[in-house]
């Protein structure tokens, strides 16, 4: 523990760590010291001069952003001269501004508003013309309007420092300064919006919210991003049944503030003209012809109980992200409804064989937050930047604020070749061999991150254990899967134990009765063995999958349903319903009806209820439930002794920072925007 | 990639050596104006060329490029005349004698002379207070400039070309 000092703020009397700033001191003490350019986690500026404060003994006004305390110090936040200045410096920034916040997409929640309101002038002295510049636009979703911008550089800071991509920056200087794109009139970056998200005022503006609402209007509905499998919580705000943005302003979540450009902007599928809204069966003629949903549960329910009746058999496989309630019961379903073991998910990372090497040891799987704590990480076969952007972020954010040592085995560059001590390139398979090769560098480390992606599998995995095992530190790992209930999907069991078939045995199969889908498309470049299998698929479009089907249903997406998710690292998080698409229904309901209709008892089919249950029989779910309820992310811990080698291929569906699977297809905002990291990274790294 | 003569090689290959490790952005302010120098005047290529060399972004080069105004867009003339207007020249005639040399030249703040030859720049403090009002032509300082010594000076140029 630092040094405690003591210090008196408005006459307070405040113990504190010796060398923090003052504005951070002053803020954990419930007294505001207002700043446009400091910002929690990045570099100092010093830009705006709204943070001056008084400090006796000192002749002049002090910069509380950049003032470490010091022990005696009397500090005045609130004193005439330091309310005058504040005056004076919002009078300043407003010189330019031109002040259209009724049409502005910031008024209401902009901090220069609430600034001027709280301490600033009713009138300007100022009678200058003011600078106009016309407003801009850099890419499909960032816009910038120059003459609102304070130049408080949190957009350039936020872009180079968390982002590591530095795109933005500040052409010119005085008054004519403004902030440019790095292609000098657009943005080549990871369109992940955090410029925007950061502005604190409306200089910089989302291309597909700007001008669609006014930010009281909506209700904020805070969920789990469905796309990679980060797991980062982001605030949908939702007006008549539209989702409008995405941000996490508020730093709830594992992520705080950060989202990439899939959690800020793909939301968009969901109102995709092509979404499926009704059931659909193929009629006489081989065309799809809509139904009712009681005619579908009851055609489905008559298959099913026929070919359990006759000892048929059944191929199901499940989704990535699909809730956890709605993964289990879809197993249990399998299992105790239909009696098959043929049950299975597209596996995107060898979770199987890396619990068995890890049976046995406590405390070995790693958070995200130890990606941001740990003395070093290692990353070994995988692009984080592109697929896992947020674990990407946090070991970005540890390398700046700890120095922590980044290492990375990979066969192309990385962008954690940036901030790594060592960069190990290896032909693809070789990742061992490399990982080897920094023996000696990681042993003198004093703790260590493991992640690794699905170019580690199989025995691989289990030499990389027990190379963590021989480093003698301690050692945590990650092993990589790709989409947002990845992890769920394998720890609630849709996988082929006890000698079911995997998904690659379902399709090559030739006497399969009948294929049960939940959102996935398996068929997307592969073809069905059995050519008379009843096919049932349950998804939001008409995939490749879909088009095979005898029955499709209209299912919903992950922003329209309640239930958890279990992220990459293993945190429970919950998800909460934004919106309803008017003819869809959740998985679960789905799979209850279809279940009731065969008159299975399989239990109710309520979200809270099957996570009851969850929390009951899955190993390492015992999770507690306010941390989840209250919108925290709990770690499971589903080590459970040895997990036999599981038949069936593992890969990675090798998404980019633009890309999400099916789902991507049906963004319009994710096939807009250029995809441009590549062109700065040297193409994808895994 | 952009080479420059044998002898500026020879300079940034020491510049470089001559920071802390990891720190080669230092280079970026020296390098610029010594290329400047040579190519005669900050191009697009030149702006990749030392990003490259000093491990930043062209865009942070760009904002240094555009920060400082003695690094030049634009070629300057064979001759760069600069007119202190700052405080102590400016007591003391520093504004009459930039007026007198936009007069005399026909061009005004960072113009070139139609012939290429003479260029004009109104230019902060140069750190020649003592001597002011002062005069910069190139590298070469010139002290208690008067519009008589200005002209001397500028009708000096136009025989040396």
């Amino acid at each position: 523990m630092a040094e405690l000092i003591n210090l008196t703020i408005n006459g307070q009397a405040i113990q504190a760590e010796k060398g923090a700033l003052l504005i951070e001191v002053a803020r954990q003490n419930g007294i505001e010291i207002p700043a446009f350019c400091y910002y929690p986690g990045l570099t100092l500026q010093a830009a705006c001069r709204m943070c001056l404060v008084e400090v006796e003994k000192t002749p002049k006004l002090q910069v509380g952003c950049t003032l470490p305390v010091a022990d005696g110090m009397v500090v005045h936040t609130e004193s005439d001269t330091v309310r005058q200045s504040r005056k004076g410096m919002i009078e300043f920034l407003l010189t330019n501004h031109p002040l259209d916040c009724p049409v502005c997409d910031k008024g209401g929640e902009c901090e220069l508003q609430d600034m001027t309101f709280r301490y600033g002038a009713g009138e300007s002295r100022f009678t200058e013309r003011k600078q106009h510049v016309d407003e801009q636009q850099w890419s499909p979703v960032v816009f910038f309007d120059a003459p609102r911008c304070i130049l408080c550089y949190r957009c350039v800071r936020v872009c180079n420092e968390g982002i590591g991509v530095g795109a933005l920056g500040v052409a010119n200087r005085g008054v004519v300064s403004e902030i440019v794109p790095n292609r000098h009139d657009y943005l080549e970056c990871d369109e992940c919006g955090a410029c925007i998200d950061i502005c604190p005022v409306g200089a910089l503006t989302s291309g597909s919210y700007r001008y669609q609402t006014r930010p009281w209007e909506m209700n904020h509905v805070g969920t789990i991003c469905t796309h990679c499998g980060d797991g980062c919580r982001t605030t949908l705000g939702v007006r008549d049944d539209k989702i409008m943005r995405g941000n996490n302003r508020d730093s709830s979540g594992i992520n705080g503030d950060f989202l990439c450009v899939k959690g800020r902007y793909a939301f968009d599928f969901v109102e995709h003209p092509e979404r499926l809204q009704s059931p659909m069966w193929r009629n006489a003629q081989g065309e799809f012809e809509p139904i009712s949903w009681s005619k579908a549960f009851a055609t489905i329910a008559e298959t099913f109980t026929s070919v359990k009746a006759r000892g048929g058999k059944f191929g199901i496989i499940g989704s990535n992200h699909t809730t956890n309630e709605e993964n289990y019961f879809l197993q249990k379903f399998a299992r105790q409804g239909l009696g098959t073991k043929n049950i299975d998910h597209h596996r995107t990372g060898d979770l199987g064989t890396f619990f068995d090497a890890l049976s046995g040891k406590n405390d070995a799987l790693a958070t995200a937050g130890d990606l941001y704590a740990a003395k070093a990480v290692l990353v070994v076969g995988a692009d984080l930047a592109q697929q896992h952007p947020f674990l990407s972020y946090q070991a970005r954010a540890n390398f700046r604020h700890h120095n922590a040592h980044i290492y990375a085995v990979t066969s192309g560059p990385v962008r954690e070749d940036n901030q790594a001590v060592a960069s190990i390139r290896v032909a693809a398979g070789g990742e061992l061999g490399g990982v080897e090769s920094l023996r000696d560098k990681l042993k003198a480390e004093g703790d260590l991150v493991i992640v690794f992606g699905d170019a580690i599998q199989g025995d691989g995995v289990r030499k990389l254990v027990a190379f963590g095992d021989s480093l003698g530190i301690p050692v945590k790992y990650v092993c990589l899967v790709d989409y947002s209930n990845s992890r769920g999907a394998f720890d609630m069991g849709l996988i082929p134990r006890d000698g079911g078939m995997s998904v690659q045995q379902m399709l090559a199969a030739k006497d399969l009765d009948v294929l049960w889908v939940v959102g996935a498309n398996p068929l997307k470049n592969a073809t069905l063995g059995s050519s008379n299998a009843f096919v049932v698929v349950q998804d939001l479009f008409m995939t490749e999958t879909a088009k095979h089907a005898n029955l499709v249903l209209p299912a919903a997406s992950a922003y329209e349903k309640n239930g958890t998710v279990t992220n990459v690292c293993g945190e429970v998080q919950k998800l909460k319903q934004a919106v309803k698409v008017m003819g869809t229904k959740t998985d679960l309901e789905i799979m209850g009806s279809i279940a009731k209709e065969m008159k299975l008892n399989l239990g109710i089919w309520l979200p809270d209820k099957v996570f009851a249950e969850i929390r009951k029989t899955v190993h390492g779910y015992d999770v507690p439930l306010p941390v989840v309820d209250t919108g925290g992310a709990a770690p499971t811990m589903p080590l459970n002794g040895r997990v036999p080698a599981l038949p069936g291929a593992i890969q990675s569906a090798g998404d980019t920072l633009f890309t999400s699977g099916s789902m991507s297809r049906y963004s319009k905002i994710l096939n807009a925007v250029i995809e441009s990291p590549g062109g700065l990274y040297g193409g994808k790294g895994r | 990639m952009m080479t420059f003569s044998p002898q500026l090689e020879q300079k940034f290959a020491k510049m470089l050596t001559a920071y802390p490790e990891g720190k080669k952005r230092s280079a970026v302010v020296p390098m610029l104006i010594y290329a400047q120098d040579e190519v005669g005047s900050i191009t697009p290529e030149l702006i990749d060329e030392v990003a490259r060399r000093c491990e930043v972004t062209p865009l942070q080069v760009d904002e240094v490029v555009g920060y400082y105004s003695m690094l030049h867009r634009k070629p300057m003339g064979k001759f760069h005349v600069q007119v202190c207007t700052n405080i102590s020249c400016l007591l003391v005639g520093g504004m009459e004698l930039y007026e007198h040399a936009c007069k005399k030249l026909g061009i005004s703040h960072k113009q070139v002379t139609a012939d290429g030859q003479i260029s004009l720049e109104e230019v902060e403090c140069m750190g020649a207070c003592s001597w002011a009002p002062a005069v910069e032509i190139n590298y070469d300082f010139h002290h208690h400039v008067t519009p008589e010594k200005l002209d001397q000076l500028i009708d000096g140029l136009r025989k040396a070309q």
